[in-house]
């Protein structure tokens, strides 16, 4: 094998990685679909367009159409965008929150650390849908970024809990000393010392909550607590149980959702594996 | 031992003290006047002379004339005689008698699809490390059913085994022809409405258990210990029984951080399948904005969960050693 220059070495091997090639292939896929889908149709997601009722994939509806004639693909095409914002933001969101408290936690220690550490087991005990659920029952009109808010904010804790034990490890090492006796300030050292040593754990981090956030939002959409006044794929599903979409047989309706959920969520999971075979060389498959 | 059991009840102490002021806090929240809003969705069901009881039974409840640190030791004061206050949608029955109903359904479907998914994942997850075979297909199968969102997968399972091959039910936990009584055919309905929702509920554990332990073994296979022991020429058999042990223990921690989602997972798939647990009953408290009803499901979970956590910080020191020894604060 030849070898590879050390700048490139994480583009080497990330090439090279057929779980990282997969995952990331299949989420740019579907990311491209949800810029140009709803180009692709001319109908709006909830406008009655097929005076027909539910009726299966054609040349006119590619995914069919609703109970209520509703276009299918352009539903889907929208919800799709709705997903990925949920995901960057919120997963974004619930990154930021952890490597703060995580970063905080580990690199001060003591008893802010304490603190921190009894708030963040708080937090992950509370089982966050139970909460999510009463704080969207109480909002009449609800926005996607709304929804994305609530989820960042109650999905941190562990990204947390797993940051500041990173940290905690990578504070008492030399080099940490080292910057500590030339003066440096607390700030300059966790962003310039410590946060590059476990930038590929942040960023498998920042994967991870993208993935929890969109299925969190699938959950609470689907019991009728997403965003009022936008189309989303959970919502999509929701819809289809209420209007007896089963019964019917209008496998259409509710079987794309759900599978493009599944799709990126899992394809998300294994870009993460493949991550870490990429960053960890003891588990690269030779 | 003492240290890690002090620090462990000390945080379910404080968690349940705040989760009962949240709570508490659920009908405060309201915009508007809860009473009023409480009646204005009574009026229509009981007479007058009944909703004039209400009216005072429901003020003397909240107590809105009382100083507010009063009106927080009341609350406290009826949490621990177990009066949770009276449905609104299931009127005039208790809280406490209405969760009493639906919990032998969750108990019943939760239980078992944690512990076998936990069960069966682990023992797949390991088997799949061991074999390349087995590795390209329980690990593509695992990804898929973990990140399918549950409700999706119970929709599946409803629509094809519900209604295309029409061989399970998909509403309610037990026939409708039938009332609940001691009976073979009764409990053969029972179990026939139950294993749809509980596959759905197992499968989506399953994947991820066996995903997070093919994972742990790989990375356990390649740390120092293993290699020395194989240096030393121990069987192979042996390596993979060390590795397992050392693996089971993140996954313990991690099935406690996983019980949230579990549990939300458990009502969306309620839902999907009119399964009468808690996770139907808070939805339906929800949809009729009864306030002691989401009260006391919301008290339910918490309680439960903490109660989880805690049997699974038991089963962890009786794992571990070192949690006994107090060599350990921070890995669990």
């Amino acid at each position: 094998m030849k070898k590879p220059k050390k700048k490139n070495e994480f583009l080497y091997f990330a090439l090279r990685n057929n779980k990282l090639r997969v995952g990331l292939t299949i989420v740019l896929l579907f990311l491209v679909l949800s810029f140009i889908g709803p180009m692709l149709t001319h109908n709006e997601p909830f406008a009655y367009a097929n005076p027909g009722g539910a009726e299966p994939p054609s040349s006119a509806y590619w995914f069919g159409t609703t109970f209520f004639g509703q276009d299918v693909f352009a539903q889907f095409a929208h919800g799709l965008r709705a997903t990925f914002l949920v995901g960057i933001i919120g997963g974004g969101l619930g990154t930021l929150i952890g490597i703060l408290v995580g970063f905080t936690a580990g690199y001060r220690g003591g008893i802010v650390d304490e603190i921190l550490n009894v708030f963040t087991n708080i937090v992950l005990v509370i089982p966050t849908l139970a909460v999510l659920l009463i704080i969207a029952a109480y909002l009449e009109v609800r926005s996607i970024l709304m929804e994305c808010i609530f989820i960042g904010f109650t999905a941190w804790p562990w990204a947390a809990r797993a940051i500041r034990a990173q940290t905690f490890s990578l504070r008492t090492r030399e080099f940490v000393d080292l910057a500590r006796m030339s003066g440096m300030k607390s700030l300059k050292i966790i962003f310039t010392e410590i946060a590059p040593n476990m930038m590929s754990y942040l960023v498998m981090t920042f994967i991870l909550q993208f993935g929890g956030a969109i299925l969190n939002a699938a959950t609470l959409d689907f019991i009728g607590l997403g965003p009022t006044n936008a189309v989303s794929l959970g919502l999509m599903m929701q819809v289809a149980v209420l209007w007896g979409a089963l019964q019917l047989g209008s496998w259409w309706w509710f079987v794309p959702p759900g599978l493009a959920i599944t799709a990126i969520v899992g394809a998300l999971y294994v870009m993460n594996v493949g991550l870490d075979e990429v960053f960890n060389p003891k588990l690269r498959e030779m | 031992m003492r240290r890690y059991f002090g620090r462990k009840l000390l945080i379910y102490i404080l968690t349940f003290f705040l989760a009962v002021t949240i709570d508490w806090l659920i009908p405060r929240f309201m915009p508007g006047d809860p009473i009023a809003n409480v009646m204005a969705r009574i009026g229509a069901v009981v007479n007058p002379g009944a909703a004039q009881k209400m009216y005072d039974y429901f003020s003397r409840v909240f107590g809105l004339d009382l100083p507010i640190w009063q009106q927080y030791l009341n609350f406290w004061n009826a949490l621990f005689h177990g009066d949770l206050g009276i449905s609104v949608y299931l009127f005039p029955t208790p809280v406490t008698r209405v969760l009493m109903r639906a919990v032998p359904y969750d108990v019943f479907l939760l239980i078992p699809s944690i512990l076998l998914s936990w069960y069966a994942g682990n023992k797949f997850g390991a088997f799949a490390a061991r074999s390349r075979w087995l590795d390209n297909t329980i690990s593509p199968l695992g990804y898929v059913l973990t990140a399918s969102p549950y409700m999706w997968l119970g929709i599946l399972l409803a629509w094809v085994f519900g209604i295309v091959l029409g061989i399970f039910p998909i509403a309610g936990a037990y026939s409708f022809t039938m009332r609940p009584h001691l009976s073979w055919a009764f409990v053969g309905s029972v179990l026939h409405h139950w294993f749809l929702p509980f596959i759905s509920l197992f499968l989506v554990g399953f994947g991820g258990q066996a995903i997070g332990m093919r994972n742990m073994i790989i990375y356990e296979l390649e740390a120092d210990y293993s290699h020395y022991l194989e240096a030393l020429g121990a069987p192979r058999r042996l390596v993979r029984k060390y590795a397992f042990r050392n693996a089971i223990l993140p996954q313990i921690t991690g099935l406690a951080l996983k019980l949230g989602v579990i549990i939300a997972g458990a009502l969306v798939t309620e839902v999907v399948f009119s399964y009468p647990g808690i996770g139907y009953l808070l939805l339906a408290a929800i949809q009729n904005q009864d306030y002691f009803l989401i009260q006391g499901c919301f008290l339910f979970i918490i309680i439960s969960v903490l109660l989880a956590n805690f049997a699974i910080d038991i089963a962890y020191v009786i794992i571990d050693p070192r949690t006994r020894r107090g060599m350990t604060g921070e890995a669990a």
